[in-house]
């Protein structure tokens, strides 16, 4: 089988391994063979976290740098930093709600300019989709369903060899029943405003 | 029901490795499992813990690793199933029971996991855990992915009721937090009581025993070789001229590698699960049947060196390598790209590689360094020693867990940590070596672990130090744990013990004994400043509980801050305390309504008084 490497990057607390979980349920449902992997830890203290999910008959479960074939970036300027995990054929989909490092506040670094950022990843890889998963997850209920979106976005995008119908039972499956309406809005609204690009 | 209780085999599910293996550990009809938390291995012991809650399975969060393992080793000696679990530098706190248990030995099964953590994803070092096999004389097992390491620690708790001793089952942090299918199998049922018979000429361990447990130990060794010789965890692949051997997550790398270069044909490709007492007679077959080996193994050259004595045995003269510069790092972890890189490289094959984009035109990107949490009280009581230490000397030596963070700008509170406990010793020794003043910091999970005996011998010793407790009534760092200071109650949890924290220092004759409430700063300082001044040991417990567990237990109603109009952008509160929730907007302070949870520290430092409640 076919081997798609997929990195997630996020910052703490925007459900980047709920994203992976649904997606490796979807996996199972299927029946592609899928290993993820996960850094987490100081997953609650802010900073950056990243899923490697490999689909397909690979047995590595960790992805090199410039080896991703798609890119899901929950932050602009986590997408930008997890660039050189890409090559020129990755597919890379990004958030565009910006949520600056702390260390912005206290003057050690400038976030860069959104437009210069698009511009850049655009020129670098096959194909950019952007959105701003934030303002989607608010139309959809809650803030805290960006991640949804952006699984919505990833479908539509045509990066992986699932259904709509096998990702909608993941998500049902994997995500909680008081917010499984709401997620599934998120969902169809990411993949809506990725369908079109 | 637990999940990973689930009596339902065939059953295919999504396991986290840890989970896998916890799972492993039921269908082995473990009854008695201890710890102390150590990412990576944390969600080991915590799936077992609330296993613990709806079954007859016995689970303890122990003071510390030693702690645990003695337990442990009691337990399985009564004749129970017993797995005990661990970070690699846990096992350093354990080594001690660890060595003499390998001469005594056990009547059940025992299991100890070693969680190494190659690249320091979240550890102090990346020791090589094999070498306590070597040291102690006990096998290790290692698996390579998910479905194996939980099918491991079965096969690890028959090994070790076949040799009478603990098995060391050692993963990496890649073992631990993947994910993969895993199908679920029987569940053997617990024995949960067993009956200790005496048998003190081999649970004695005195000195004329022990001369008889080393021969013991030593013919042990001999036979988990033969287990080894024949282990399913010892397979080659391939009948090639090109020798690869690996163990563990370089296998998958290994193996990829070689799809990817198209060497199928040309490759041996032997994958070592048993990796002590190694496969002797087995490796010196295979390598009678290779022209150039090539050793992949994270971490120390262990296997690389016996494979080239075990050659030298054979009288085998063929290159074989492992470590070393254009080859393998004893550095960090390993990935795919690399080891598809430095096999071709090896056996000089052409590489097709899929290049990184170029980013040297992408503008710097500002650091994400791991935080604090918005409303933690460790920030409040750094803000409040510095404040109260203003015009001295001070050197803070500090310790593992959360607050460790506080080393970096701005509070920069944290001058020397080495490892668990090390905060209150080490300040003894800066006390006296120096004539600086010593404020050290330790977390109450810490101070349990291992900061007593350091403060016994600063009192028997009378050293000149602070010692600061950061109290927050959680194990914080791997995911809020219990320790022998937690209240049970509050987690709905009956039947443990507590222990006053205060009344422990006390009863350690520490004479001088203050408690702070870190979010009321002006009462916190001054009562800080007496205490450094005090000539001899003073402990101050600082008192709140972390922010983040107190959420989650709804005992923290948060009540958001806002900066008004009164702002003059002083920015004391950015620049003093640095919580996460402020950030910038037109360049103006503002605090994120969201994340705030109305610790209201900022709100007291304010020269202005510009930061008020929000009102709702």
């Amino acid at each position: 089988m076919e081997t798609t490497r997929l990195i997630i990057v996020a910052v703490g607390g925007q459900g980047n391994l709920l994203a992976s979980k649904v997606l490796g349920e979807a996996a199972l449902i299927s029946d592609v063979p899928v290993r993820m992997s996960e850094i987490h830890g100081m997953a609650q203290r802010g900073g950056v976290v990243e899923s490697a999910i490999v689909f397909g008959d690979a047995k590595s479960s960790i992805i090199s740098d410039g080896e991703a074939d798609i890119l899901v970036g929950f932050e602009p300027s986590e997408t930008l930093r997890a660039l050189k995990r890409c090559n020129k054929n990755t597919l890379v989909i990004t958030n565009l709600a910006k949520l600056p490092p702390f260390t912005v506040s206290i003057g050690r670094g400038e976030y860069p300019d959104l437009d210069h950022m698009k511009e850049l990843i655009s020129d670098k890889t096959s194909k950019l989709i952007c959105l701003d998963a934030m303002a989607l997850a608010r139309e959809a209920g809650s803030p805290m369903s960006v991640n949804i979106v952006l699984l919505g976005a990833l479908l539509a995008s045509g990066g992986l060899a699932f259904t709509k119908e096998s990702m909608v039972e993941a998500i049902r499956r994997r995500t909680k029943p008081a917010f499984l309406d709401m997620n599934l809005k998120a969902f169809e609204l990411g993949y809506e405003a990725a369908a079109g690009t | 029901m637990h999940k990973l209780l689930r009596d339902k085999p065939g059953e295919q599910i999504m396991l986290l490795g840890n989970e896998a293996i916890a799972r492993g550990a039921i269908e082995a009809g473990v009854a008695f499992a201890t710890t102390y938390p150590g990412t990576p291995s944390s969600e080991i012991s915590l799936n077992l813990f609330q296993m613990s809650q709806e079954s007859d399975l016995y689970f303890e969060y122990s003071t510390n690793e030693k702690v645990a393992l003695e337990v442990a080793a009691a337990a399985a000696n009564a004749g129970i199933r017993t797995f005990c679990m661990m970070k690699h530098v846990g096992l350093n706190v354990a080594a001690d029971p660890l060595m003499t248990l390998a001469y005594v030995g056990v009547t059940a099964g025992m299991v100890i996991l070693t969680a190494d953590d190659p690249a320091m994803f979240s550890s102090q070092n990346e020791q090589d855990n094999r070498y306590y096999g070597k040291l102690s004389g006990l096998p290790v097992l290692e698996p390579s992915s998910i479905p194996e390491a939980k099918e491991m620690v079965k096969a690890a708790f028959d090994l070790s009721e076949t040799l009478k001793e603990p098995v060391i089952l050692r993963t990496t942090t890649r073992i631990n937090h993947s994910n993969a299918f895993v199908t679920l199998d029987d569940i053997r049922p617990r024995v949960t009581k067993g009956r200790f018979e005496r048998d003190p000429f081999r649970c004695v361990a005195v000195p004329a025993v022990s001369r008889q447990l080393h021969v013991k130990l030593l013919e042990n060794i001999a036979k988990a070789k033969t287990v080894s010789e024949d282990s399913p965890y010892n397979f080659v692949e391939g009948q090639g001229k090109l020798g690869i051997i690996t163990n563990g997550v370089s296998y998958g790398y290994a193996a990829d590698a070689i799809t990817d270069l198209g060497i199928e044909n040309d490759t041996r490709l032997m994958r070592i699960g048993m990796s002590h007492p190694m496969p002797e007679q087995m490796i010196k077959e295979y390598l009678s049947g290779c022209e150039k080996v090539l050793v992949i193994e994270e971490g120390e050259p262990v296997m690389e060196e016996s494979v080239k004595a075990f050659a030298q045995e054979a009288g085998i003269t063929i290159p074989i390598n492992g470590k070393g510069e254009s080859l393998f790092s004893r550095l960090y972890e390993y990935d795919p790209a690399m080891v598809r890189k430095t096999v071709a490289g090896y056996f000089e094959l052409p590489l097709d590689t899929k290049t990184p984009v170029d980013v040297s035109n992408v503008p710097e990107i500002p650091q994400r360094p791991p935080n604090l949490c918005s409303g933690c009280s460790h920030r409040a009581t750094f803000y409040e020693v510095q404040a109260a230490a203003k015009d001295m000397d001070i050197i803070c030596p500090t310790d593992i867990g959360c607050y460790t963070l506080g080393f970096l700008p701005p509070l920069s509170t944290g001058d020397f940590v080495i490892c668990m406990g090390s905060s209150v010793s080490s300040a003894c020794g800066f006390g006296q070596a120096t004539d600086q003043k010593v404020v050290s910091f330790i977390g109450d999970s810490t101070f349990f672990h291992s900061g007593i005996t350091g403060l016994v011998n600063a009192v028997f010793n009378n050293h000149n130090f602070t010692l600061v407790i950061l109290e927050n009534d959680t194990t914080a760092m791997t995911g809020h744990q219990p320790h022998p200071g937690v209240d049970m109650e509050r987690m709905g949890l009956s039947g443990y013990g507590r222990i006053n924290i205060e009344n422990l220092v006390r009863s350690l004759g520490v004479e001088h004994v203050s408690i702070v409430k870190p979010f009321k700063v002006k009462k916190s300082i001054e009562i800080i400043k007496e205490a450094l001044e005090y000539n001899g040991v003073s402990v101050i417990i600082s008192q709140e509980p972390c922010a983040l567990y107190a959420k989650g237990l709804k005992m923290l109603k948060p009540r958001a801050f806002k900066v008004s109009d009164k702002c003059v952008d002083h920015r004391d509160c950015i620049n003093a305390i640095a919580c996460p929730s402020f950030y910038l907007e037109d360049n103006r302070v503002k605090i994120d309504a969201d994340t705030c949870v109305g610790c209201a520290v900022c709100a007291q430092i304010c020269p202005e008084n510009a930061i008020t409640p929000l009102k709702k």
